[in-house]
């Protein structure tokens, strides 16, 4: 049996071997309560503050505008409804891309449910929101809270997330950037009042989520009162959170495998153009994560080429709607306006090897004329 | 129905029943019978998949054939129509 090809980094990276080393050691000295007085509570107190500097640092961010919570998921709820509550007076009304993440999508949701305005700003074929009907937007008035994530999820394309806050900040409009895909892996802008990430994306563990709010931006926390971390509920994971930490410091640090790991991106982007017939690769080819890609197989059913690339051997994710709970299929393909069926997303970490790249390379020509030929429509 | 519409429909020589087939189906039925009509001639698609309202007009970018909008079916069901090229 070939060994099993990971390349589903952007759902959930392997742990960083400096993360396992930190989360053991934490796991022997973090485990009291960080806001008791007494000795384990200190040590506790301490790895916790480390590791928020440390992270405050890697964000562009002051340690005291840094808060854990349990997922990346949750931090951006957390930042999306706490901006909207609190500049309530101000207005009701959400600007957001038309590619967020989910979260970002579901807080939206929630929003209009309970009376609020989310306007969804559309994007090009590449994914990259219109700037121009992004402004206009923000410009209106009543607009308490803009979103535009670092870089797409499902595609990998970046957005001008420093232009619109330049833009947010012309009208007062505080803008939530998702870093959920970035942090640890690309330039961050710096004119965000709300930032959000998660650990497990970069290769840290899971269970943390990361929300940074600019001192003077106002945010309010959504839920009821708590007495840790800004309000935000739980106890925090302080073994996890140093694990988080001590992660992010390295890959930040580790600029030349994101340039490998770019270079192999390329490769897949160009050798599967050329060697698949009527594929579509999305996403901006240059302005993009460093790790990811997706390309979408005319006539082919993405839950069967899921299936096929895992029986031998090649774990990947797909945006097709046949692959998800629901009928409907990504709605960032939707809103890109490219196909949605058949759709490959291939994301790389720092186990890749460029001979994982190539057996995956000379594997998926094959699977995909298969799955056509059964369809009737080899050759179409 | 407008009249641009009905007269499409009856331009429209064959139209592809799809109902209850889920992506990537009706794409690939237009594509099985795209060669039965004449360039220049249209063919329809009769699908309730939301994905194919994305997946049709992107089949007819990617294949260099026209894509010439949505109808509705007597049942309420979206017929999306496109035109053979070449």
């Amino acid at each position: 049996v070939a060994r099993e090809v990971y390349l589903d980094a952007a759902s959930a990276a392997p742990l960083h071997p400096v993360a396992r080393e930190a989360l053991l050691a934490a796991l022997a000295d973090g485990w009291a309560d960080p806001a008791r007085p007494h000795g384990p509570g200190r040590r506790a107190r301490l790895l916790l503050d480390t590791a928020r500097a440390t992270v405050a640092e890697v964000l562009g961010a002051r340690p005291d505008e840094v808060v854990f919570c349990a997922s990346g998921t949750q931090a951006a709820q957390l930042a999306v409804l706490g901006g909207l509550a609190a500049r309530r007076r101000t207005g009701a009304r959400l600007v957001h891309s038309a590619v967020e993440h989910s979260a970002v999508l579901h807080a939206a949701e929630r929003h209009a449910a309970a009376g609020g305005e989310a306007v969804g700003v559309p994007v090009d074929r590449a994914g990259r929101v219109d700037l121009d009907a992004f402004a206009a937007e923000v410009a209106r008035p009543g607009t308490a809270l803009a979103s535009l994530m670092t870089a797409n999820h499902e595609v990998g394309t970046g957005q001008p997330v420093d232009q619109a806050a330049h833009l947010c900040a012309q009208h007062g409009v505080p803008l939530h950037t998702d870093a959920a895909q970035s942090a640890g892996r690309a330039e961050l802008p710096a004119g965000w009042s709300l930032l959000t990430a998660s650990a497990h994306k970069w290769g840290g563990p899971p269970g943390v989520g990361v929300l940074a709010v600019r001192t003077g931006v106002r945010w309010a926390p959504p839920l009821p009162a708590a007495d840790r971390e800004r309000g935000v509920p739980g106890f925090p994971d302080v073994p996890a959170i140093v694990a988080a930490a001590a992660s992010l410091r390295a890959v930040v640090a580790e600029t030349a495998e994101h340039a490998r790991l770019s270079a192999l991106v390329d490769r897949i982007r160009s050798t599967v153009a050329a060697t698949v017939p009527d594929v579509e690769v999305v996403g901006d080819p240059v302005d993009r994560l460093p790790h990811l890609v997706t390309f979408s197989c005319l006539y082919v059913d993405g839950e069967a080429l899921l299936r096929e690339l895992d029986r031998r051997g090649f774990a990947v994710s797909s945006g097709s709607a046949c692959t998800a709970d629901t009928l409907t299929p990504s709605h960032v393909l939707a809103a890109m306006g490219v196909l949605t069926h058949g759709n490959v997303r291939v994301s790389l970490h720092r186990d890749t090897t460029g001979a994982d790249v190539d057996r995956f390379l000379a594997v998926l020509p094959g699977v995909v004329s298969e799955l056509r030929e059964a369809a009737g429509v080899a050759g179409r | 129905v407008s009249e641009a519409e009905g007269s499409r429909r009856e331009r429209t020589l064959l139209v592809l029943d799809c109902r209850g087939r889920r992506c990537p189906l009706p794409v690939v039925e237009l594509a099985r019978h795209i060669g039965s009509v004449e360039p220049g001639g249209t063919l329809a698609v009769a699908a309730e998949d939301p994905a194919a309202r994305l997946d049709v007009p992107a089949w007819c970018r990617m294949r260099g054939h026209d894509y010439l909008g949505e109808s509705a079916a007597e049942d309420g069901v979206p017929v999306y129509s496109v035109r053979r090229r070449a």
